[in-house]
C-alpha cells in the first residue's frame, strides 16, 4: 500500500509540473494574442480574435484528443516516408503543448483586459519622457497591468490545475493515472480500495488547489502596494 | 536668437481643424502663457511641441536647430527616427493636467526613471539632483519614499514639476498644471512654477488661472478656435484687450478689467 | 473521411430513438445537470450567505471540496468507486441507480455545477445594494418575503453574466461524459475514431458541433442580459 501512495505523491509532482510548464507557455501565447488582438493592424487582430473565440468555444478534452491524434499521425506519416521506426509523443510535451496552448487563449483574454485598465496617461509620460517603445513596455506597463492581470492569472492557473487530469487519459503518468494503477494492483474488502485510492487523488488536488490560494492572495497583496487609493 | 519656435502648426482629427496654423516663437527664458476657452487647441499645440500630438504641417526649431519631421501615416508629421524624437523629448518636458506619475513608483523613482534610463545620467548623480529638485518644489525628504496614491494632488503636481526639472530641459511645457486640483492646493503648484520662471527657465504654460498668468508670464497669447487672436505682454492683453472673442472670455472669468 | 461522415453524421447529432446520441445527448447531459443544480444551488446560496453558522459552514466545505478538484475525479468517483463498493451493489435501489452510466454522470455533473453555482448566487446575493434592503425592511419586509421578493429577484439578474459563463463551461464539461461510455458528441468521435482512424475528421466535426452550441447558447444569454440587466445599463 505504502508504494501505491508514494506513486501518488509521484504522480502529484507531475501534475505540479505539468501545470507550471503550461502556464508559462500560456502566459507567452496570452502576451502575443493580447499584443496581436490590441494591435492597430487589422489582420493581426482579426487572426487574435480567431484564436480567442475559436478555442474558448471548444471543450478542452475535444482539442486535446483532436491535435494529439491529429499530430501523432502526422508523425507517423513522416517516419512511415522516411523509412523509420515509429516515433511516440511524449505525453507530457503532448500535455504542455494542448493545454498551453487551449490556455494561451484565455490568457489573451485576462491580458488584454489587464492592459485597458492602465491609464493612458501612464504611457502618455512615459512617451513624454524619451521612454522607448521597450522600456514603455518593460518598465512601465508590464508592471502594472501585472497587478490588474493577477486575478486572472489566478483563476486561470486553477483551471489549468485541473485540466490536467485530462492529460491521464492519453496516458500520461500522473496521480489520476497512479491512482486507477493502484485500483488495479488492489483488492480491498467491501470494494474500498476504489473509492480510497481516488479519495487520495482528490485529497492532493485539494491541497494543490488551496495552496495555490493563499499564495495568490499574497501575491496580490504584494502587488497591491502604492495602489490602495488612487489621490484624485 | 529663439530658444524654441514653432511655425505653422496645423491639426486635424478627422474632419475637425483644430488647429488652423499657428506659429510661437519663444526667447530663452521667456515664460508664455497660452489661454483660451475650451476647444481652442490649446492643449494640442502643446502636444504637438514635443509630438505626443502629429501636426499635418508646420515646423519646430530649438535653440535654432530645426527638428526635422517626415510625413508618416495618414500624412501627419512625425521625427524622422527614433532617436531624434527621443533627443527632442529630454530637451522638452512636460508637466500633465492629471500628472501622470507613474503609480508603481515611488516618489523618487518617479524623478530618476527618465534620467537614467534615457539620459543615462549615473543613479547616484540622478538622485542627488532629484533629491535637491524636491526641495526646489517645496517638498520634504519624507515624500521621497511614498507612492503617488499616497500623496495629495499638490504634491503629485510638484513630484511632477520636479520630474521634469530633473531632466535639465531647456524647454518646460505645462498642460493645465492646475485644473485637476481642488482649490486650495493649487497655491502650492503655482509657487512652484513661479520659482521656475524666476530662475530664468524658458516655459510655455497652458492655464485657466489667469491672475497667476498676469504675475508670471512675460507674455500671453490668446488661441481661439485654432488660430491665435491676440498675443502680447499681460498688461496689455489682460487689461486692455481688443478682440471681440478675448473680451468675452476675460468677462466670463473672474478676472476683472477694472483695478 | 465521407465514409466516416454518412456512417455517423446521425449518430453525432441525435442516434436513434431509443439510443440517443451526439448533439442531442449532449443538450440533454448539459439541461439536465443545469437544471438540477441551479435548483439546488438557491436554497444553498440563501443558507451560505444569510443562514445560521450550522447552515452556513457545510455549505462552505461542499463548495470549497468541489470547485476544488478536478470534475474528471468527481466523475470517476461517482462512477466506478461508489458503484465499486459492495455495498452499494448489493443495496437494491442504490445498486441499480449506480449502474446506469448516465445516471452517474448526470449526478456528478449536477453537484459540481450545484457547487459552482451556489458560489457564485452567494456572491451576488452578499452584493445586493444595501439600499435596496434597507427600503424593504423599512417598509415592513422580512424573513422570507425579503428574499423571495427583492433580494433574489435582484441577486439573480446580477448573476446572470457569470452564470451564462458557468453554463457553457458545463457545456464543454459535459464532454467528460464520453469517458463513462456515455454516448456524447465526443464519444461518437471516439468511436468514429476507432473505426476509420481519421482523427481530423473525427474530432473535428465534434469540435464544430460544440462550437455551434457554445455560439448558440452565448447569443441566447446575450439577449437574456438584454432583457434583464436593462435596468442597470448606464447609457
Amino acid at each position: 500500500m505504502n508504494g501505491y501512495l508514494q506513486q501518488l505523491l509521484v504522480g502529484i509532482v507531475v501534475t505540479i509540473e505539468l501545470a507550471t510548464v503550461s502556464l508559462v507557455i500560456a502566459f507567452g501565447l496570452g502576451l502575443i494574442g493580447a499584443a496581436a488582438k490590441l494591435s492597430s493592424n487589422r489582420w493581426l487582430a482579426m487572426v487574435g480574435s480567431a484564436y480567442t473565440t475559436l478555442i474558448r468555444a471548444v471543450p478542452d478534452l475535444v482539442l486535446m484528443l483532436l491535435l494529439y491524434y491529429s499530430v501523432q499521425n502526422w508523425v507517423n506519416a513522416i517516419t512511415d516516408l522516411l523509412g523509420q521506426p515509429q516515433i511516440e509523443i511524449d505525453p507530457f510535451l503532448a500535455g504542455v503543448s494542448v493545454i498551453g496552448f487551449i490556455y494561451g487563449a484565455y490568457f489573451t483574454e485576462t491580458i488584454r483586459g489587464a492592459v485597458k485598465s492602465v491609464p493612458r496617461g501612464q504611457l502618455e509620460a512615459a512617451a513624454a519622457f524619451g521612454l522607448n517603445r521597450w522600456q514603455a513596455f518593460s518598465r512601465i506597463l508590464f508592471p502594472q497591468m501585472m497587478r490588474f492581470a493577477l486575478p486572472g492569472i489566478s483563476n486561470n492557473w486553477q483551471v489549468i490545475l485541473k485540466a490536467t487530469a485530462l492529460v491521464s487519459i492519453i496516458g500520461l503518468h500522473e496521480v489520476i493515472y497512479a491512482a486507477q494503477a493502484a485500483i488495479k494492483g488492489s483488492s480491498w474488502p467491501g470494494g474500498a480500495h476504489v473509492l480510497f485510492y481516488l479519495l487520495m487523488a482528490a485529497l492532493l488536488y485539494l491541497v494543490l488547489t488551496t495552496v495555490s490560494n493563499f499564495v495568490f492572495a499574497y501575491l496580490e497583496k504584494r502587488y497591491a502596494a502604492g495602489f490602495e487609493r488612487m489621490a484624485r | 536668437m529663439n530658444k524654441l519656435a514653432v511655425e505653422n502648426i496645423h491639426k486635424r482629427y478627422g474632419a475637425t481643424q483644430v488647429l488652423k496654423g499657428v506659429s510661437l516663437a519663444a526667447r530663452p527664458g521667456e515664460v508664455i502663457s497660452i489661454l483660451g476657452s475650451s476647444g481652442s487647441g490649446k492643449s494640442t499645440f502643446l502636444r504637438c511641441i514635443n509630438l505626443l500630438e502629429q501636426p499635418n504641417q508646420g515646423a519646430i526649431w530649438l535653440d535654432d536647430q530645426e527638428i526635422k519631421l517626415r510625413p508618416g501615416k495618414h500624412g501627419m508629421l512625425r521625427a524622422e527616427n527614433q532617436r531624434a524624437l527621443q533627443q527632442l523629448r529630454t530637451k522638452v518636458a512636460m508637466v500633465f493636467q492629471s500628472f501622470n506619475l507613474w503609480s508603481h513608483l515611488t516618489a523618487l523613482q518617479n524623478i530618476i526613471e527618465a534620467p537614467v534610463h534615457v539620459k543615462k545620467v549615473p543613479k547616484p548623480e540622478a538622485m542627488a539632483k532629484a533629491r535637491a529638485n524636491l526641495a526646489k518644489v517645496g517638498l520634504s525628504s519624507e515624500v521621497e519614499a511614498k507612492y503617488p496614491s499616497q500623496l495629495s494632488g499638490g504634491q503629485q503636481q510638484r513630484v511632477a514639476i520636479a520630474r521634469a526639472l530633473t531632466m535639465d530641459p531647456e524647454v518646460m511645457l505645462f498642460d493645465e498644471p492646475t485644473s485637476a486640483l481642488d482649490p486650495e492646493l493649487v497655491g502650492e503648484v503655482l509657487k512652484a512654477i513661479q520659482a521656475l520662471a524666476n530662475e530664468g527657465r524658458t516655459m510655455l504654460i497652458v492655464t485657466h488661472e489667469i491672475n497667476f498668468a498676469r504675475h508670471v508670464s512675460d507674455r500671453v497669447v490668446f488661441l481661439s478656435q485654432g488660430k491665435i487672436e491676440e498675443q502680447g505682454p499681460p498688461e496689455e492683453v489682460l487689461e486692455r484687450p481688443r478682440s471681440e472673442r478675448l473680451i468675452q472670455f476675460l468677462s466670463g472669468t473672474r478676472w476683472h478689467t477694472a483695478k | 473521411m465521407i465514409d466516416l461522415i454518412k456512417q455517423y453524421w446521425q449518430p453525432f447529432l441525435w442516434g436513434s430513438p431509443n439510443h440517443i446520441s451526439g448533439l442531442a445527448m449532449t443538450l440533454w447531459l448539459t439541461l439536465a445537470s443545469c437544471v438540477i443544480g441551479f435548483a439546488l444551488a438557491l436554497p444553498l446560496s440563501v443558507a451560505r450567505a444569510a443562514g445560521p453558522l450550522w447552515a452556513r459552514w457545510p455549505v462552505w466545505l461542499f463548495t470549497f471540496v468541489f470547485r476544488g478538484t478536478p470534475l474528471y475525479i468527481q466523475l470517476l468517483i461517482i462512477y466506478s468507486a461508489i458503484y465499486g463498493l459492495d455495498f452499494v451493489r448489493t443495496t437494491p435501489g442504490l445498486g441499480s441507480f449506480f449502474k446506469d452510466a448516465l445516471n452517474c454522470t448526470i449526478l456528478a455533473f449536477a453537484v459540481n455545477t450545484c457547487a459552482y453555482t451556489t458560489e457564485l448566487l452567494t456572491g451576488a446575493i452578499k452584493s445586493t445594494p444595501r439600499g435596496e434592503v434597507e427600503a424593504a425592511r423599512s417598509l415592513g419586509l422580512a424573513g422570507i418575503s425579503l428574499y423571495l421578493r427583492i433580494v433574489l429577484p435582484s441577486a439573480l439578474r446580477r448573476a446572470l453574466p457569470a452564470y451564462s459563463n458557468e453554463v457553457i463551461l458545463m457545456l464543454h464539461a459535459t464532454s467528460l461524459a464520453s469517458t463513462a461510455t456515455v454516448p456524447d458528441i465526443l464519444k461518437v468521435a471516439r468511436d468514429a475514431y476507432a473505426d476509420y482512424y481519421l482523427p481530423f475528421p473525427a474530432f473535428g466535426i465534434a469540435a464544430v458541433l460544440y462550437a455551434c452550441l457554445s455560439m448558440t447558447f452565448i447569443w441566447l444569454f446575450r439577449k437574456a442580459e438584454q432583457k434583464w440587466l436593462r435596468h442597470l445599463s448606464t447609457t
